[in-house]
């Protein structure tokens, strides 16, 4: 009796723990099957070509470098401003703040962190953007750079809330031996504590890079949406996440278009994907030593 | 994680009262309800929601739904059978009728009304008036520079609708004589996005619906259009859409499957009755007759 029950409990944890990798399998499945057609007919070149033009009187092309690297653009800009403010803010809380500063600073780190992205994206094209074209004197305030802001806005609670922990689960013992030594504060924080939690503090910047590169609503409201190849975080880009989102509702079911968007959809999985092996990698490798 | 399986229980849970209940009210009521589906242009949704709620007043054994997604959203949505009336901002394009022949289905269209597209700009811009060459030639990138049209020497600010949107293929049609967009138009989300990036970019241009354009009031400046470098300018406006004396209007189009039967031809002949014909006016379209 009592192990049939525990046979039926264990089916059903078990069950449970593998619905994600029965998931990702089905999603991954897919994928494929939508978008495999597109290989042979109008043929993989088609996907490198420099130009994202998916409804054209004349020729329709479905090159998706202009949205990739208009995707890297923007993570990578969100990712430099995401790091200062998260970790510097995650140091303040952790190491420096009163009890009471932080029942002020920690509800709205976890306010911000629930902001519905079409709200910040709201917010971006209503207020951010004139900011941005005004203190950068551009034509127009949709750029990647007010996207990447608004990202980073969204990922810094992440970041924070990561590296808070693990700053605070560096033991205690290696900060009473650092100021026994003779360390002043700022020493000990930066010669002793960071380095001891950097690998939970990468770890915190991988997760808001990940939330960054998939976010799609604030992104498709503000960056202009202009699919370009572009360096300039001035000008309009194209992300893969907002072209997607944009077009994925109009296209008929089974056509060129719709199997370009689920390459698109496969390439941001593949980005994901290394990007999250890296994340381990690096982990590993710090805590090895 | 639990919160998430939580709520997935929870949804699973609603959708399923959902269905139940749905089921007992076709129970009770009387067979005769009929049911109409109605998909397509956001353009048009505001018009199609005013009639049906007409309809079905006078016929209470009629429901009808409405949602919009863009033109190609309603015209695939037809293609797959999932909707009964596509409304449409664009005539539907040769591929299309042929996806729809392959799966024995015959597209029949309908002309409901027309609508005005107004060209606007920042009302800081001095210029007035251009014709539609000269805008088909700023937006496929042709003219970059509003001095190229005898304005000053500033950079124009390409903004156009998401390629979901009929409006997006109706201009590209009859201002871009079916040449592709510049790559350096900016594809905005929405109708009120571009009404927004207008009035504060002091360079842009963009152009939006008639009913919208005088919603918006002294935010933005409609441009006077010349449909030849020669002809007169006029203001866009309903009674220059319905003479045609507007170079930059079009139809709006219900498409069914086959000649409408049943509830469906009932609903198309009371959309182009007086009384149908009356709220497109006050819907801010203008009446076919």
């Amino acid at each position: 009796m009592n192990t049939w029950r525990d046979k039926a409990i264990h089916v059903i944890l078990l069950g449970s723990a593998s619905t994600s990798i029965l998931i990702v399998l089905l999603i991954f499945v897919f994928l494929g099957k939508e978008a495999l057609p597109f290989a042979w007919e109008p043929g993989f070149g088609e996907l490198m070509r420099m130009k994202w033009v998916p409804v054209s009187f004349k020729e329709e092309v479905f090159g998706i470098v202009p949205l990739i690297t208009g995707s890297l653009l923007v993570t990578g800009v969100a990712t430099l401003i995401m790091i200062p403010f998260g970790v510097f803010g995650a140091i303040y809380i952790a190491e420096i703040a009163t009890v009471r500063e932080n029942n002020w600073l920690k509800p709205f780190i976890e306010i911000l962190a629930g902001i519905p992205s079409v709200v910040i994206g709201f917010f971006g094209l209503v207020v951010l953007s004139p900011i941005v074209k005004d203190i950068f004197g551009l034509n127009t305030g949709l750029t990647g750079l007010t996207g990447a802001i608004l990202l980073a806005l969204m990922a810094i609670p992440t970041v924070i809330t990561v590296s808070e922990d693990a700053i605070q689960s560096v033991p205690r013992s290696y900060r009473e031996a650092s100021l026994a030594l003779g360390a002043n504060r700022l020493q000990t924080i930066f010669r002793i504590i960071i380095p001891a939690a950097l690998p939970g503090i990468i770890a915190a910047i991988m997760l808001g890079v990940g939330r960054v590169i998939g976010e799609t609503m604030a992104v498709l409201m503000v960056t202009g949406n202009a699919a370009k190849i572009t360096f300039n975080p001035f000008d309009s880009v194209r992300t893969m996440t907002a072209t997607i989102a944009a077009e994925m509702g109009e296209v008929a079911f089974g056509s060129h278009h719709y199997q370009a968007l689920f390459w698109v959809g496969i390439f941001l999985l593949i980005m994901t994907f290394f990007l999250n092996v890296l994340a381990q990698r690096v982990l590993r490798r710090y805590q090895m030593r | 994680m639990i919160k998430k399986i939580l709520s997935l229980v929870l949804i699973v849970a609603m959708a399923g009262f959902v269905l139940v209940s749905c089921g007992s009210k076709e129970d009770a009521s009387k067979p005769e309800v009929s049911y109409i589906t109605i998909k397509g242009s956001d353009t048009m949704v505001h018009l199609a929601s005013a009639w049906a709620e007409a309809y079905m007043k006078n016929h209470p054994n009629t429901d009808i739904s409405v949602t919009g997604g863009g033109s190609g959203t309603g015209i695939a949505a037809l293609l797959n059978g999932t909707t009964d009336i596509c409304i449409a901002s664009r005539s539907i394009k040769q591929k299309e009728i042929k996806l729809a022949e392959e799966k024995g289905l015959h597209p029949n269209e309908i002309v409901t009304s027309r609508d005005g597209l107004a060209v606007v700009v920042n009302p800081g811009n001095p210029i007035e008036s251009l014709s539609i060459e000269q805008i088909g030639k700023i937006y496929t990138g042709a003219y970059t520079n509003w001095k190229d049209v005898g304005g000053p020497d500033h950079e124009i600010v390409v903004l156009s609708r998401e390629s979901s949107s009929g409006t997006y293929v109706f201009f590209q049609e009859r201002v871009m004589s079916k040449k592709d967009y510049s790559q350096d138009a900016m594809l905005m989300p929405s109708t009120s996005a571009i009404i927004q990036s207008v009035s504060q970019d002091a360079w842009a241009i963009g152009y939006v619906g008639l009913g919208y354009s005088a919603q918006a009031g002294d935010k933005v400046k409609m441009l006077t259009v010349k449909n030849t470098e020669d002809s007169p300018a006029v203001t866009p406006s309903v009674a220059t859409v319905q003479n045609a004396t507007y170079g930059i209007a079009r139809p709006l189009f219900f498409y069914t499957n086959g000649e409408p039967k049943g509830a469906i031809r009932d609903f198309v002949a009371f959309a182009l009755s007086d009384a149908g014909q009356e709220i497109v006016l006050e819907a801010g379209y203008v009446p076919v007759n």
